[in-house]
C-alpha cells in the first residue's frame, strides 16, 4: 500500500495545483495582475492614509471647541456680547482673546509674531509649558511659542521687545502645531492689561472668543444657542465649531484615499479579466476532461468547485504576495510623494493593505465565477466529442 | 418486463445540421434483461454510439422513451442524471479518455471521490480493481501517457467499475489496441458479465460479438437484425 502515494485528502486542491502547473507561464501571467493590482490599491490607499495622518498630526490638538468671531463688517466682540455668552448654559468656561499682529526684536533680529492678550487662567487652558510658568496677572512678562523661541533665540529672562515695549520671558510653550483658534508656536502671549497699553487706539473688545463645553455632545446645541442669543437682529458673530473642521477635513482626505484607492482599482479589474481570460482559455481546453468528469458522475457543483479552486489558489497566493509586496509600494509612495515613511506601519495603513488582499482574492474569485459556471454547465456528450 | 435493466421504446434521435435532419436513431426498440452481454454492430455513422450514449444517459432522445432500471429518465434533472451515471454505469471509451492530471490510480478513485467514499476505503477499492483488472500495482502512480494502450483501457475498466454499476457501455474499447490486447479487454468484460454485470459493448470486429449472447445490427439508426445465438 505504501508503493502508491495517498493523493491528498482535498482531490479538488490537488487536482487544481497540478492543472495550474500545467501551464505555469500562463498562472504566473495571472497570478503578476492580481499581485500588481493588489500592490496597487494597497500602495495608493497607504499614501492617502499617510497624507491624512500628515496633516492631521500638523494640526495638533484642535479638540471640540467653540470659537466666536466677530463676523465680516463688525470689528470686535464686545464685553456685552461677552455677558451674553456667559447666559448660554452647558459651557464650561469662557476665554475671550485680544490678538494682534506685530514685529518682535531680540538682540539684532526680529520675526512678525501673533500677540495674544488674554488672562492666565484662560492661557492655561490652552497651552502646555515646556518650561517657566504662565503668566502673573499684571506684569510685563510674556509667555513664547517653540518656533518663535527658537527663531529668536530667546530663553528664560530674555527681554523680548514687542511694537517697541519690552517684555521678560517667563514661560516657553511646548510645541503644538497649526491651530484652528490660535497659532501658538509663533505667538506671544502677554496679559489683557499689558495687550490694552500696547494698543491704545484699537476698539473696546476682543478679536476671538474660545468657549469650551462641558460635555462633547452638547457643542452643536451649545453652538446653536450662541448663534440664536448673539445674532438675534444681524450677523455680528461667527460661530465656528472645530471639530467640525476637522470632520470635514477628515472627510476630503477620505475622498483623495477613495479617489487614489479607485486608480488602483482599475489594474485590478484588468487583472480580474485577465484570470476570466486565462480561465476561459482553461475550460475550452479542458472541455473534453470535463465531459469525462461529468460521465462518471461529477455533479455540476463539484465541477463548478473545481475551477472555482483554481481561481481561489490563483487569488489567494496572488494576493498574499502582493499584500507582502504592498509594504515597498507604500513605502516608495510615501517616499517620493511625502518624503517620509513613518506612516508605512500606522494601523490605518496596513487596514489598506488587509483590504487590498481582501479584495484581489475577490477580483480573482468573480474572474473564475464565469468560466466556472460555464464549464459545469457543459453538456457531457458535446464535451466528450470536444477534440 | 421486470427484470428488464435497460428498456428503449420507439427511440429518435434527430440532429438537424443547417437544413438537414439526419435521423441518427430511427424509432428503435429495444429491451435488454439484467446480466446479458450484448454487443452492438453496424457501419461507421449507423448510429451506435448514439444508441449507446441513450442508454449512458448522456444524451436524451428527441423522441421515445428511455427507461433504466424501470425510470424514464427524461424526467430527471441534469444532476439526477449525473447521480443516475455514478451509481449505475460504467464507460469506457474508445479513446481511454483517462484524466492525464491524475495518475492511473486516481483516476480509478475519481467517481470515488464524486460518491464521497472515505480516501482509504476507496484506495483500498481501487488497488482492488487494480488487480482485477490484470494491472501491475507499480504502474498506479504513472500518469496515463507513462502507459500502453492496453494498460490505459485496463485502468479505463477499474474506473469503470469503481461504483459497482449494475451496466457497463464500452464504445469500440479495442479499436486502438492491437488484436491480442483487444481480446484480453473483452475476456475482461466476459469475466464481469459472469459475474452478473450487464455489459453492452459498441465493436466493428465480429469476432469479438462472439463473446456476447446478444448481437443487434444497426443500418442508418435503425434494428435490422437481433440475434441471440447464445440464448
Ligand atoms: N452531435 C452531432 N451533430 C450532428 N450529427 C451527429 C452528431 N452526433 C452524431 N451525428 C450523426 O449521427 C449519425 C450517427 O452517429 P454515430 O452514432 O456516432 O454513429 P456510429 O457510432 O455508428 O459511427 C452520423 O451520421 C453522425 O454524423
Ligand atoms: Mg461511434
Amino acid at each position: 500500500m505504501n508503493l502508491v502515494k495517498t493523493i491528498s485528502s482535498n482531490m479538488y486542491v490537488e487536482l487544481a495545483k497540478r492543472n495550474l502547473k500545467r501551464h505555469t507561464v500562463r498562472t504566473i501571467l495571472a497570478a503578476i495582475g492580481i499581485i500588481i493590482g493588489v500592490i496597487a490599491i494597497s500602495s495608493m490607499g497607504i499614501l492617502g492614509n499617510s497624507l491624512k495622518l500628515s496633516v492631521a498630526g500638523s494640526l495638533g490638538d484642535v479638540g471640540n471647541e467653540i470659537v466666536v468671531y466677530p463676523s465680516y463688517g463688525e470689528s470686535v466682540i464686545t464685553e456685552k456680547q461677552v455677558d451674553e455668552l456667559y447666559k448660554v448654559g452647558d459651557i464650561e468656561y469662557i476665554i475671550p482673546i485680544l490678538s494682534n499682529v506685530a514685529k518682535a526684536e531680540y538682540k539684532s533680529e526680529s520675526i512678525f509674531t501673533n500677540v495674544y492678550g488674554l488672562e492666565k487662567d484662560g492661557l492655561y487652558q490652552l497651552v502646555e509649558l515646556e518650561e517657566g510658568y504662565f503668566l502673573r496677572s499684571g506684569s510685563k512678562d510674556c509667555v513664547i511659542g517653540a518656533n518663535l523661541a527658537e527663531n529668536l533665540d530667546l530663553k528664560l529672562g530674555s527681554r523680548l521687545t514687542v511694537k517697541d515695549s519690552q517684555f521678560r520671558v517667563v514661560g516657553i510653550l511646548k510645541e503644538s502645531g497649526f491651530g484652528l483658534a490660535l497659532n501658538p508656536d509663533g505667538a506671544t502671549f502677554i496679559t489683557p492689561e499689558a495687550y490694552k497699553k500696547l494698543y491704545e487706539d484699537v476698539d473696546d473688545g476682543y478679536n476671538l472668543v474660545i468657549v469650551k463645553v462641558k460635555d462633547l455632545d452638547y457643542v452643536e446645541t451649545v453652538a446653536g444657542s450662541i448663534e440664536e442669543r448673539l445674532n438675534k437682529k444681524e450677523d455680528v458673530v461667527t460661530v465656528l465649531v472645530t471639530g467640525s473642521i476637522l470632520k470635514s477635513i477628515d472627510d476630503i482626505f477620505n475622498s483623495i484615499s477613495l479617489f487614489l484607492i479607485g486608480i488602483g482599482s482599475i489594474s485590478l479589474l484588468v487583472a480580474g479579466v485577465s484570470i476570466l481570460n486565462v480561465m476561459l482559455m482553461s475550460t475550452m481546453e479542458r472541455t473534453k476532461e470535463i465531459g469525462i468528469m461529468k460521465a462518471v458522475g461529477a455533479s455540476r457543483k463539484e465541477i463548478l468547485k473545481m475551477f472555482m479552486m483554481e481561481a481561489l489558489i490563483i487569488g489567494v497566493a496572488a494576493s498574499l504576495i502582493g499584500g507582502v509586496l504592498s509594504f515597498g509600494g507604500g513605502f516608495v509612495v510615501n517616499i517620493l510623494i511625502l518624503k517620509e515613511a513613518s506612516y508605512l506601519f500606522a494601523p490605518s495603513s496596513i487596514m489598506y493593505i488587509v483590504a487590498g488582499v481582501t479584495f484581489g482574492i475577490v477580483t480573482s474569485l468573480a474572474g473564475g465565477m464565469y468560466p466556472a459556471w460555464k464549464a459545469s454547465n457543459m453538456r457531457p456528450l458535446d464535451a466528450l466529442r470536444y477534440e | 418486463m421486470p427484470d428488464s435493466i435497460v428498456d428503449l421504446q420507439n427511440v429518435t434521435k434527430v440532429y438537424t445540421l443547417g437544413s438537414n435532419e439526419i435521423y441518427a436513431l430511427n424509432g428503435v426498440n429495444l429491451t435488454i434483461k439484467k446480466g446479458d452481454f450484448v454487443t452492438i454492430m453496424g457501419p461507421s455513422g449507423s448510429g451506435k454510439s448514439t444508441l449507446l450514449n441513450m442508454v449512458g444517459c448522456l444524451d436524451l432522445p428527441s423522441e421515445g422513451i428511455v427507461r433504466i432500471n424501470g425510470t424514464d429518465v427524461s424526467t430527471l434533472s441534469d444532476d439526477e442524471l449525473t447521480t443516475l451515471r455514478r451509481d449505475n454505469i460504467g464507460f469506457i471509451f474508445q479513446q481511454f479518455n483517462l484524466i492525464q492530471t491524475l495518475t492511473a490510480i486516481e483516476n480509478v478513485e475519481m467517481p470515488m471521490i464524486f460518491s464521497r467514499m472515505d480516501a482509504a476505503a476507496r484506495r483500498k477499492k481501487a488497488l482492488s480493481l487494480f488487480n482485477q483488472s490484470n494491472l501491475e500495482i507499480e504502474y498506479a502512480d504513472h500518469r496515463p501517457n507513462e502507459l500502453s494502450g492496453g494498460q490505459q483501457q485496463r485502468v479505463a475498466i477499474a474506473r469503470a467499475l469503481a461504483n459497482n454499476p449494475t451496466i457497463i457501455l464500452a464504445d469500440e474499447p479495442t479499436g486502438n489496441l492491437d488484436t491480442k490486447t483487444g481480446e484480453s479487454i473483452m475476456k475482461l468484460l466476459e469475466d464481469l458479465n459472469s459475474k452478473g454485470t450487464t455489459v453492452i459493448v459498441v465493436t466493428h470486429d465480429q469476432r469479438l460479438a462472439e463473446y456476447s449472447n446478444t448481437t443487434i445490427r444497426l443500418q442508418d439508426g435503425e434494428i435490422y437484425h437481433e440475434s441471440g445465438e447464445n440464448d
